[in-house]
């Protein structure tokens, strides 16, 4: 991916996000991420339906990066499987700590691939991917 | 000015970060490794000459200290790791054991987390109340609204000479008589005041003050608590132990040794308080008004170039101190200050440990420069023509 399509998926997941409104629909779980030396601040809602994630929603203040990724993510994980979701974060994270991960599976979530060189952004790309994880998780218990 | 005494100012880099920790001049650096080369032994606590030298550096150091702040007594003045450490050990070990449930602590909504978390903790455990006093219009503490805050039950008054956000100047020594004239302790966090004006805990009548000394170009993890000699009478130690004790039977025979040690139990930060000692000899030789002067120029250059810029709106047009926040229009704070960076530009973006931006200001963080007597004029220049085109800001910001 070439430096200039990864700059247009970042501005336009930034500046018109995804499903960026928070619900007050109680089938939805709320999880709060953050970054603690931060201050990127997400609550992010998801609607489970068996083992389909069905809906995400996010609401908070955040960096450029980290609400691009949120958008990125809700754009590749609804209708996925928790399983497939967690495959998904976990390629993710191999991406932004500079490890192999399955290239085609992320999509346009590669527009983070150089995050990597820039320790103090991984935080900020991975926010919501954190959250994500712990939802499903906690769902999974 | 005096740019050469600092070896990160030779590297291209532009620190605009000082209230969050300053930089460190060579002299400084020189004679705590001084220390830990040529004598390095432990204070109090040797015949010889080496542990004779540390004891008298480390005393040195409380002279400087007391010179510095105008304390009437050498006792008065505790070596600690920093503000954090000396407000909670004036707030646990004196206040602790003074307050009852119902008695009020008049702070701000601007405070440090460091001066409203220990009364939080005492919120819970005896049953006390913080109250806000308000803030005018520029979120200034006026001395009429002090005044207006006070009710029977006031007892401590507790705020930032200066605070961290917007850098504004309260007038201590009015609201210090104001309290004293009722019966009401001062307390006063100079983390960001010390560093940047001159202090005179006499003619201030404080009570209490913390301080620390990393952001006043000496080392971090070394902080100063200065008490009133009767009030320290009556701070009770958290730390018990080694060196702060005279002799230890058994439970009931305790005894501590006097002011200041007894505050000082355990091996102490000897290179950080030595380093301290060394950083108020070179503040002293700039000279407090030259350095407060210095920042007062460099602020309103600054300001003068900010406001023209449409895109930026600013949080604190006056402020006594270094101190600009700002935002760019719909660009987070954190954003910002990753795009300076591509710059090597140091600025703090966040809400800095205080509620007041959400509860007053009604904003979530700010981009927030400080300046320092080291910075300049083409630093300034150099930042704001980074700020003034918006464009680049969205584009260079991811
Ligand atoms: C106003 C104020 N109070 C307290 C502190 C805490 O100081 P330290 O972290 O050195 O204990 C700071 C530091 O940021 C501050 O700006």
């Amino acid at each position: 991916m070439d430096q200039e399509t990864k700059r247009a998926i970042i501005m336009e997941n930034y500046q018109n996000p995804l499903n960026r409104y928070r619900t007050e629909d109680k089938s939805y779980l709320k999880i709060n991420t953050n970054n603690a030396s931060c201050i990127d601040n997400l609550d992010i809602y998801i609607k489970f339906e068996g083992d389909l994630i069905k809906d995400i929603t996010f609401d908070g203040e955040a960096c450029a990066i980290s609400i691009s990724a949120t958008s990125v993510m809700i754009n590749n994980l609804i209708g996925k499987t928790k399983e497939e979701a967690l495959d998904y974060i976990h390629n993710f994270y191999h991406m932004t700590n500079g490890d192999i991960y399955n290239e085609e599976l992320l999509k346009d979530g590669n527009a983070y691939n150089d995050i990597y060189k820039q320790g103090n952004r991984k935080t900020c790309a991975t926010l919501p991917f954190r959250g994500l994880e712990k939802a499903i998780l906690e769902s999974l218990k | 000015m005096n740019r050469e005494d600092f070896p990160l100012l030779k590297e291209d880099i532009i620190y605009f970060d000082n209230s969050a920790t300053s930089l460190k001049p060579t002299s400084v650096i020189e004679k705590m490794n001084d220390y830990y080369n040529n004598y390095p032994a432990n204070a109090h606590r040797g015949d010889y000459d080496l542990s004779f030298k540390v004891n008298q550096e480390y005393e040195g150091a409380r002279e400087l200290v007391k010179e510095f702040i105008n304390a009437e007594y050498l006792e008065e003045v505790v070596f600690t790791s920093g503000t954090t450490e000396s407000l909670n050990m004036i707030v646990n070990g004196f206040f602790g054991n003074l307050l009852e449930a119902g008695d009020e602590v008049l702070i701000t909504t601007s405070e440090h987390a460091s001066n409203v978390l220990p009364w939080f903790h005492l919120v819970n455990k005896l049953g006390i109340k913080v109250n806000y006093i308000p803030l005018d219009d520029n979120y200034y503490v006026t001395l009429d609204n002090v005044k207006k805050a006070l009710t029977p039950k006031t007892k401590v008054i507790s705020l930032a000479g200066i605070t961290n956000v917007i850098g504004d100047k309260r007038p201590i020594k009015e609201i210090s008589k104001l309290a004293h004239d009722n019966n009401i302790f001062m307390v006063v966090d100079g983390a960001q005041m010390v560093p940047h004006i001159k202090v005179d805990v006499q003619d201030l009548d404080l009570d209490f003050l913390a301080f620390s000394g990393h952001k006043m170009c000496g080392p971090t993890g070394v902080g100063v608590l200065y008490g009133k000699k009767e009030l320290l009478e009556h701070l009770e130690p958290i730390n018990l132990g080694g060196g702060m004790n005279e002799s230890f039977d058994n439970p009931d025979e305790v005894y501590l040794k006097p002011l200041p040690t007894r505050l000082e139990a355990g091996t102490q930060n000897i290179a950080g308080v030595i380093g301290l000692g060394e950083a108020i000899k070179y503040l002293n030789k700039i000279g407090m008004d030259k350095i407060g002067e210095q920042e007062h120029q460099l602020r309103k250059y600054l300001i003068d170039r900010l406001l023209p810029i449409k895109h930026i709106d600013i949080i604190n047009f006056e402020s006594d101190s270094g101190i600009v926040a700002f935002n760019v229009n719909k660009v987070f704070s954190q954003d910002v200050a990753y795009y300076l960076n591509k710059y090597n530009i140091c600025v703090r973006a966040g809400n800095h440990c205080a509620k007041i931006l959400k509860s007053s200001v009604g904003v979530n963080s700010t981009v927030r420069v400080s300046l320092y007597f080291y910075n300049t004029y083409e630093e300034i220049d150099n930042l704001v023509e980074l700020l003034s085109d918006y464009n680049r800001i969205v584009k260079e910001m991811i």
